[in-house]
C-alpha cells in the first residue's frame, strides 16, 4: 500500500492543479492577514472559506483522480498486489496531497505574521485540523461514488450533489425543521442532526474552541449547555472520525467485490 | 496449472460466461479464440482476478484464486488497449512496475530490441499507438514468470515487431511455459499455437489442436475451418 501511496502522491505533487490549490490558500491567508490585521478574525474567515471550499476540492479531485487515473488502475490489478491496498492508497494519495497544500499553504503566511508568539495558535492548528478532517472525509465520500459509477458523468453530478446538499440545502432543511417543530423540545434532534452533516460538525467544532457565542448559533449552544466545551470538542473529533472510518471502510470492502 | 470449472459470470442482464470448463495442465502456446463478445476477455480477467466469478472453480497452480492476489506474481499480462498514466515517462513507468512486482526484470533486452531508447524519455501520452504497445510488451515480457497472458498482442505492431514478438513467443515457449493468446489474426494463431480453445456464447466449444480442427471440420484450410466452427456447427 505504500508504494501506491507514494506513486499516487508523487504523480499529484508533480501535477499543476496542486499548485494552483496551494498557491490559492497562500494568497487567501495573505490577504486576510492583510485586510483583517488579526489573527483571531482572520481565522474566523478562514474557517467559513474552508468549511466550504474544502469539502468541494475534496469531492472533485478525488472523483477527478479516480475516474483519470482508471488505466493506472487497472494496470495496477493485474500485479501481484492486494486491491484494498491499491485504492485505499490511491485514496490516501489525494487525501494528504490536499492536506498538505491546506496546511503549507495557510501555514506560511500564518507563521510568518507572528503565529507562534501569539496565543490563537491552538485554533489555528484546530482549523487545520479539521480541513483536514474535511478533505479526508469528502475524499473518501468521492471515492466511494466513484467506485459506485462507471459513468464518470454520472459520478461527477452525484458527487457535486453531495457538496451542494451538504453545504447548502442540509442547513436549510434543517432550519426549516427547527422552525417547523418549534414548539417541541428539538436539542437531542438537533444534536442528532449536525451529527450527520461533517460540514455542521466541523463548524462547530471550531466555534466550540474559539469560544464566540455569537457565532455558535442554535445547535452550537445545544451542543455547549449539553456536553461543555471541552466533551463537545471531544465528541465532535469522534464523529468527525467516524465520518472518516466508515467511508474509508466501504471503499475496502467495495473495491474487494467490483469487476474491471 | 490453470484449472477452470463451472466458471459463471453475468454482467447485468449479459450473462457472460455460462459454465466454462477448461484445464490447461501442458506447457505450451494456448489460443483463446471466438466471436466478439464470446467471453474471451472475461475469461482472461477472471483468471487475473479483475472480474469476480458469480460460480464456479478456478485454481492457478494448484491454489484457488479468490481472496488471494499473491498468486499474479506467476501471471505476466499483457492488456487489449494499453492506457497508461498520462503523465508519466516511458523509463519513470518501467521503473515503477519492477519495483511494485519486486523483480529485476529483463527490460535493457527488450528495449533494445524494440528500438524504444529514443522513446524512454517521453511522456506516454505523447506516443503512437504502435509505440505503446511495444512499451505493453515490454512491461509484459520483461518478468520471468510461467504464465503468461497476451490479449491481442500483435494490435498496432509493424511487421518488424510482429516478428521480433512471434521470435519472443517462441523463445518463452521453449523455457516451457504456459502462454494464454487471444488474436483476431488468424494467420498469427495458425503459427504459434499448440492448441485451440473455441469460445461460443460462454461455453468451451472446442479445445485441440489445430490438426484435430480441420479433421472434424473436413476444412483444409484453419481460417476455414473456424469459420466453419461458427456457421455450419453451430447454426
Amino acid at each position: 500500500m505504500l508504494k501506491i501511496l507514494k506513486y499516487s502522491f508523487f504523480d499529484l505533487i508533480r501535477s499543476r492543479w496542486s499548485y494552483v490549490y496551494l498557491l490559492f490558500y497562500l494568497l487567501l491567508g495573505c490577504v486576510l492577514l492583510f485586510l483583517n490585521n488579526d489573527l483571531s478574525k482572520a481565522i474566523i474567515t478562514l474557517m467559513n472559506v474552508i468549511i466550504i471550499l474544502v469539502p468541494l476540492i475534496g469531492t472533485i479531485f478525488g472523483v477527478m483522480y479516480y475516474y483519470n487515473s482508471k488505466e493506472f488502475t487497472e494496470l495496477l490489478l493485474a500485479q501481484p498486489i492486494k486491491r484494498s491496498s491499491i485504492f485505499i492508497g490511491q485514496y490516501l494519495g489525494v487525501a494528504l496531497s490536499l492536506s498538505m497544500s491546506l496546511v503549507i499553504g495557510l501555514g506560511i503566511p500564518f507563521a510568518l505574521y507572528g503565529l507562534f508568539q501569539s496565543n490563537e495558535i491552538w485554533d489555528f492548528v484546530l482549523l487545520l485540523v479539521t480541513g483536514t478532517f474535511l478533505t479526508l472525509i469528502f475524499t473518501a465520500l468521492a471515492f466511494n461514488i466513484a467506485l459506485y459509477n462507471e459513468n464518470k458523468i454520472k459520478g461527477f453530478s452525484y458527487s457535486i450533489l453531495l457538496w451542494l446538499f451538504m453545504a447548502v440545502i442540509y442547513d436549510g432543511l434543517f432550519l426549516m425543521s427547527l422552525i417547523a417543530f418549534q414548539s417541541y423540545p428539538l436539542d437531542s434532534f438537533s444534536i442528532g442532526a449536525t451529527m450527520f452533516n461533517p460540514i455542521d460538525l466541523s463548524r462547530i467544532l471550531i466555534l466550540l474552541k474559539l469560544d464566540i457565542s455569537a457565532l455558535l448559533g442554535y445547535t452550537g449552544a445545544v451542543f455547549q449547555k449539553f456536553f461543555g466545551t471541552g466533551f463537545g470538542l471531544f465528541i465532535s473529533i469522534g464523529a468527525l472520525s467516524l465520518w472518516v472510518i466508515l467511508p474509508v471502510y466501504n471503499i475496502y470492502r467495495k473495491c474487494r467485490k467490483k469487476d474491471f | 496449472m490453470i484449472n477452470i470449472e463451472q466458471l459463471h459470470k453475468r454482467f447485468g442482464k449479459n450473462q457472460v460466461l455460462k459454465g466454462v470448463d477448461l484445464e490447461i495442465t501442458k506447457k505450451g502456446v494456448f489460443a483463446i479464440l471466438g466471436p466478439n463478445g464470446s467471453g474471451k476477455t472475461t475469461l482472461i480477467k477472471t483468471i487475473l482476478g479483475m472480474v469476480i466469478p458469480d460460480k464456479g472453480k478456478l485454481l492457478v497452480g494448484g491454489i484457488p484464486i479468490n481472496k488471494n492476489w499473491k498468486y499474479r506474481d506467476q501471471i505476466d499480462y499483457l492488456p487489449q488497449i494499453a492506457n497508461f498514466p498520462a503523465n508519466l515517462t516511458v523509463q519513470e513507468l518501467i521503473e515503477m512496475i519492477k519495483d511494485l512486482r519486486n523483480h529485476p526484470g529483463e527490460d535493457k533486452k527488450l528495449i533494445a530490441l524494440f528500438k524504444l531508447e529514443p522513446f524512454l524519455s517521453k511522456k506516454l501520452s505523447n506516443l503512437s499507438g504502435g509505440t505503446k504497445q511495444k512499451v505493453n510488451l515490454v512491461l509484459t515480457l520483461m518478468f520471468d514468470s510461467p504464465i503468461i497472458i497476451l490479449d491481442e498482442p500483435t494490435s498496432g505492431l509493424d511487421p518488424i515487431a510482429l516478428l521480433h514478438l512471434k521470435a519472443l513467443i517462441k523463445e518463452e515457449k521453449a523455457k516451457g511455459k504456459i502462454i494464454l493468446i487471444t488474436s483476431h489474426i488468424m494467420s498469427f494463431v495458425e503459427e504459434m499455437a499448440d492448441e485451440i480453445v473455441f469460445l461460443l456464447e460462454g461455453k468451451v466449444y472446442f479445445k485441440g489442436s489445430i490438426e484435430a480442427l480441420k479433421t472434424q471440420t473436413q476444412e483444409s484450410n484453419f481460417e476455414h475451418a473456424i469459420a466453419n466452427l461458427l456457421t455450419f456447427d453451430h447454426a
